[in-house]
């Protein structure tokens, strides 16, 4: 039996019962997904059986394994789990067998053997107020990442932690948390945000690196423009009714159960450039706004301190009426203050005033 | 600052400071007005002050028969903008739940579609006032600078949300960014220029009135 690492991706996926029906199904679904033309379909599909799988290392600091959570547990396995299985996973915190010593090992190995080739994978934010925050094997994850990222070809940031820092990164960000964006500036990043990030977004994003070798076109934010080119607003099933001006009021009124637009609900959709509205979640099955509840704006930096998920966008973060009312109470002291001093003004005015009499005319 | 931290800073500080700048500003321009009094009038009043003055409120929205025929278009294109902002800022929807936000209460929107047409009715009619303020020789002597500042923070809000609401651009978040601070913008300059003519305009319409009604004359 050949070497697991040598096995192309082909040979892999055909041992695993692949047929080649449904891996040019996957390639024709890939091609369309990221807006290219179907003459590519073969070009992906003879890159991708020939591809040697790339060693992949992924490293996880302040993050919830929500983002492992949402590219592993797919209801079936479905083939992009088993393009996902057949890159080598080097280094995996959760899903690795190994632990300790041996775990850090094959980390070190991966990174020797293809130094210059590997990808790096990172979720969770790095802290950077006190490196003892969340260490792995006594390594901060701060060394941990400038170590790993030095050989990299090119690095994953998955999931909103690592893209833009998070949840950790909320206000009033107690570890210092910073993106793996933050950290480095050397290597081509790849952001791929969400809370957690949609499964079919990064084996599109391997897919790609698998077929042209290079990263996907980035927006300004580093999200590849294929799956955040386009906002939840403009994607949304629900958009003819926020364009009529049709709003569910409350999560149970007439409205919602006619599955008006959840603008008045607090729904970032307007603001949120994710794929979510068409790939979907859970195999297609649905997506929040489809559920019933508004977008959170999970895939843009700071989602968490935007004033409140169910405050609508049009509304102001702070507290204005009470502003206003402070505002206003200074201001009537300052005005009477002000008016008093005009009135003493008119006055004094009103005494300087010489009246010019008969005998001033005759002079 | 990127996008959302700029939105997230004209949704929060931003806003905050022009609120108090906004309510300060017109709340003390008042009181100036208010505590400066008026000398007793000691000649025998020949009518009410106060029906003469509330009538004139009313009247003078309507112009008179000789006015119109002088300045229709003003008269005109004037009337068209002003509803065009009443219409689009107190009538959309996403303007309503901020006011309701703020003061506790909102009121029933008007269909998106109708907004959206009256905000480029309204453009339209700002752009023909100020090509005609342009083009009349005597209303450009008179044009100080302060009239075309204020033009220009009135036309881009409206600009800036025609924009946002049809994404046009830029991106989405800096767009609505963009459109609050231009608003904002508006709110700061608002007590100390002649806009204030939007609350000051019922006081000095009753200031004629009522020297009119005191006088037992037609105001």
């Amino acid at each position: 039996m050949t070497n697991n690492k040598d096995k192309t991706l082909g040979e892999t996926l055909r041992s695993q019962g692949i047929s080649r029906r449904s891996f040019l199904k996957y390639c024709a679904a890939t091609a369309s997904m990221m807006a290219l033309s179907p003459a590519m379909i073969p070009k992906i599909a003879h890159a991708l059986e020939s591809a040697r799988r790339p060693s992949v290392i992924w490293l996880s600091f302040q993050e919830c394994t929500g983002c492992t959570e949402s590219l592993t547990r797919a209801h079936t396995a479905t083939i992009e789990s088993l393009i996902f299985d057949a890159i080598s996973l080097d280094y995996h915190h959760t899903l690795q067998a190994a632990s300790g010593h041996a775990a850090e090992e094959a980390r070190e190995a991966a990174m020797k053997e293809n130094f210059g080739k590997y990808l790096l994978v990172v979720d969770g934010s790095i802290p950077m107020d006190n490196p003892g925050y969340s260490t792995i094997a006594g390594i901060s994850n701060y060394d941990m990442l400038m170590e790993s990222a030095k050989g990299a070809a090119a690095i994953i940031a998955v999931g909103t932690c690592a893209t833009y820092g998070g949840i950790p990164h909320a206000n009033p960000n107690p570890t210092g948390a910073v993106s793996v964006g933050d950290l480095i500036k050397d290597k081509p990043i790849i952001n791929v945000p969400g809370c957690p990030p949609i499964p079919v977004v990064i084996t599109g994003v391997l897919t790609h690196f698998l077929t042209f070798g290079t990263i996907p076109e980035l927006d300004h934010i580093g999200r590849p423009k294929v799956f955040y080119g386009q906002s939840i607003h403009d994607r949304c099933y629900r958009r003819p009714f926020y364009d009529k001006g049709l709003f569910a009021e409350t999560f149970d009124d007439e409205g919602a159960k006619k599955g008006w637009c959840l603008y008045k609900l607090g729904c970032k959709g307007p603001t949120t450039y994710n794929a979510c509205a068409t790939t979907k979640w859970n195999d297609g099955t649905s997506w929040p706004i489809e559920a019933g509840h508004p977008c959170l704006g999970c895939s843009e930096p700071d989602f968490w301190d935007g004033g409140g998920f169910y405050k609508s966008l049009s509304m102001p973060t702070e507290n204005i009426a009470q502003t206003a009312v402070y505002a206003a109470a200074g201001a009537v002291a300052a005005g009477v203050a002000l008016g008093a001093m005009n009135k003493s003004k008119k006055n004094s005015a009103a005494k300087a005033h010489n009246k010019t009499t008969i005998d001033d005319l005759e002079k | 600052m990127n996008e959302i931290e700029f939105l997230s800073w004209v949704r929060g500080q931003g806003f905050q400071i022009a609120v108090i700048i906004f309510i300060a500003g017109v709340i003390i321009r008042f009181a100036e007005i208010l505590l400066l009094g008026r000398k007793a009038n000691i000649a025998e009043a020949k009518g009410s002050e106060m029906s003469g003055g509330m009538r004139t409120i009313v009247s003078r929205s309507f112009p008179d028969k000789n006015t119109f025929q002088r300045s229709t278009f003003t008269v005109v294109a004037g009337y068209i903008f002003h509803i065009g902002l009443f219409v689009t800022i107190f009538l959309f929807a996403p303007h309503i739940l901020m006011f309701k936000d703020v003061i506790g209460f909102g009121w029933p929107s008007l269909p998106t579609p109708i907004v959206d047409a009256m905000a480029v009715v309204t453009i339209i009619a700002l752009l023909a006032v100020l090509t005609h303020r342009m083009r009349d020789t005597v209303l450009k002597f008179i044009t100080t600078k302060e009239d075309y500042l204020v033009w220009m923070l009135t036309i881009l809000p409206l600009i800036t949300g025609y924009m946002a609401f049809h994404r046009i651009g830029m991106t989405a978040p800096t767009l609505l960014a963009i459109h609050i601070l231009s608003v904002e913008l508006l709110l700061v300059v608002f007590p100390f220029t002649k806009l204030m003519h939007a609350f000051t305009f019922a006081l000095s319409r009753w200031y004629n009135g009522a020297i009119s009604g005191y006088r037992g004359v037609q105001s």
